[in-house]
């Protein structure tokens, strides 16, 4: 029944199904070539590093080469870092960035529709909150891990003060820039102050929030490695220190190379959930 | 005078004045008396922008006046009262929410239960053409089904005021004039008492049984005229009717010199 189908004209169908095949034709051609282009490229970078690295032109110590740091990650799948298996690694990171981003999500949430719904609240806070954003938030992770101990606490909370201002500034400016024609209405529909929040504001924040929880599960991630690199007894970034003391480069990049998978990971099932979210929204997959 | 008796709806020398974001002033209403009567269909015209909305905010509760009275049945309005229904010029649908979902939410946020506002929104929805789409979100709707949702989700509280503004503006001329039918249709059950702010004289002769002409901004009313074609009104077929034309001259007479002034203030404005 879409407005497609009835559109398209019926006595032209033959024609038009042979053009629609020579379009699909391009189109596939198109897609084959950017694939075998990207994949070229990358085989380009990571040769010419390899070359460069064996010929040395470049030095294998500083630099390593990729296929020292395959080496590295294929020693540690198989045979365990110094630390301990390297899944009991990315787990313990994977633990510690997730647990303070949530931590950090609901926090911003929370105070962000307050602060914007709130105008009282919003004044009152509104400096302080200014002032504690423009800390570099990242020189708190060395407090962290004295008040908090080499534990996982101490990561949790360098992550969760990464995560919570953007998520807090999005979700206030999300509860401050909703249509105020649908709160009108739902106040003349009948809604409470209350209902209007949770029925109005909330819903039509979430677009504005899910965009920071992309950005912020990275900072998440972040939080968690650089307090592990401070100081930790496991973990992605502790096996980073390491492997810098020991002058090991390869391991400095399979480290970076598991982390990338990682948040790759991560942001594909959020996007999953994001897709769940918002059936609601007009979007390209649906006409 | 007991509640029983009093008009719907009256205004009593109502203003209202705005702060503009650069610290002026602004009065949108100055010293308006509207009396509207139960079960009157009142239409509202004026040059755009005079601050027609402005009346129709003051009589719903979403707005207070600085100055003046506003009674519904009598009683002053404070707050936003369960009385009243208001169509909004823009689309005021919330995305996220079915078709279905949105007519309830009225009568859940009125605390019906579940059930019981579904079986009502049901109903309203057959009413307004819409059964099969219950379960479509609002942007997969034309424009023309999204403003039956919203007469839908307006008229499934029982209002005994209902307020629009401007409802129709946004759709193309053959549909408004569809829309406008099953308005009257809609209302003819009801006893509402209607007020309907527009800028198409066409439009509020042809709906209505009052139409109040606005002065250009800020407003108040200028003339009121009584419309006397006999209902039930095919608007399409109401407007080549001589006595639709005879009072569109009339009125167009009193509304043409404001919206000449309008048009003046703006020119100045360019200029």
């Amino acid at each position: 029944m879409s407005p497609d189908v009835l559109s398209t004209p019926v006595v032209e169908t033959a024609k038009t199904s042979d053009r629609a095949q020579t379009r699909a034709q391009a189109a596939r051609r198109r897609k084959a070539i950017v694939y075998t282009v990207r994949v070229l490229l990358l085989v380009a970078v990571l040769g010419l590093w390899e070359v460069l690295s064996r010929a040395g032109a470049i030095d294998p110590f500083n630099f390593s080469m990729p296929s020292k740091i395959w080496d590295q990650i294929w020693t540690w799948m198989t045979h365990g870092t110094a630390l301990g298996s390297l899944g009991e690694q990315i787990w313990y990171t994977l633990y510690e960035a997730l647990l303070g981003w949530v931590i950090g999500v609901a926090a911003g949430v929370v105070f962000g529709i307050a602060l914007g719904r709130i105008a009282f609240l919003a004044d009152v806070l509104g400096p302080y909150i200014k002032v504690l954003n423009s800390i570099p938030r990242i020189v708190l992770a060395p407090i962290f891990v004295i008040w908090f101990g080499l534990g996982a606490s101490s990561k949790v909370a360098s992550a969760v003060v990464l995560v919570f201002f953007p998520v807090f500034f999005n979700a206030f400016q999300g509860a401050r820039e909703v249509d105020r024609n649908l709160v009108a209405n739902a106040r003349i529909l009948g809604a409470s102050d209350r209902r209007v929040t949770l029925q109005v504001v909330i819903p039509s924040a979430t677009s504005w929030i899910f965009t920071s929880l992309h950005v912020s599960f990275g900072f998440a991630l972040i939080g968690a490695i650089v307090g592990e690199y401070i100081g930790a007894t496991k973990g992605i970034g502790l096996l980073v220190a390491q492997s810098q003391g020991t002058f090991n480069a390869a391991g400095v990049y399979a480290a970076m190379v598991i982390l990338a998978v990682v948040a790759l990971a991560a942001e594909g099932l959020l996007t999953f959930a994001e897709r769940r979210i918002f059936r609601w929204k007009p979007s390209d997959s649906d006409s | 005078m007991s509640a029983d008796t009093s008009p719907a709806i009256e205004l009593r020398g109502a203003s209202k004045i705005f702060k503009t974001p650069s610290g002026g002033l602004h009065t949108a209403v100055r010293d308006l008396d509207l009396t509207v009567g139960r079960g009157e269909f009142v239409a509202v015209v004026g040059p755009t922008g005079c601050g027609k909305s402005t009346t129709l905010t003051l009589v719903s509760g979403l707005e207070e006046p600085t100055e003046g009275d506003v009674l519904v049945a009598g009683q002053p309005v404070a707050g936003v009262g369960d009385k009243v229904g208001f169509v909004f010029q823009q689309d005021a649908t919330f995305p996220w929410r079915t078709v279905l979902s949105n007519v309830m939410a009225g009568p859940r946020f009125r605390g019906v239960p579940k059930a019981e506002a579904k079986e009502k929104a049901r109903a309203w929805l057959a009413r307004v053409g819409l059964a099969a789409f219950e379960d479509r979100y609002p942007h997969q709707l034309s424009g023309g089904q999204r403003k039956r949702v919203a007469l839908a989700a307006t008229f499934v509280n029982d209002p005994e005021i209902l307020l629009m503004d401007e409802p129709f503006s946004a759709l193309d001329v053959q549909t408004r004039a569809l829309m406008s039918d099953e308005l009257l249709e809609l209302w003819e059950g009801t006893g509402a008492s209607v007020v309907f702010v527009t800028h198409d004289l066409e439009e509020s002769i042809a709906l209505a049984d009052k139409v109040v002409v606005m002065t250009a901004g800020p407003a108040t009313v200028k003339q009121v005229f009584d419309i006397d074609l006999p209902r039930p009104r095919k608007v399409e077929s109401v407007r080549l009717e001589p006595r639709f034309i005879e009072i569109y001259r009339e009125i167009w007479e009193s509304l043409g010199e404001e919206v000449r002034i309008t048009r003046e203030r703006g020119a100045a404005h360019v200029a």
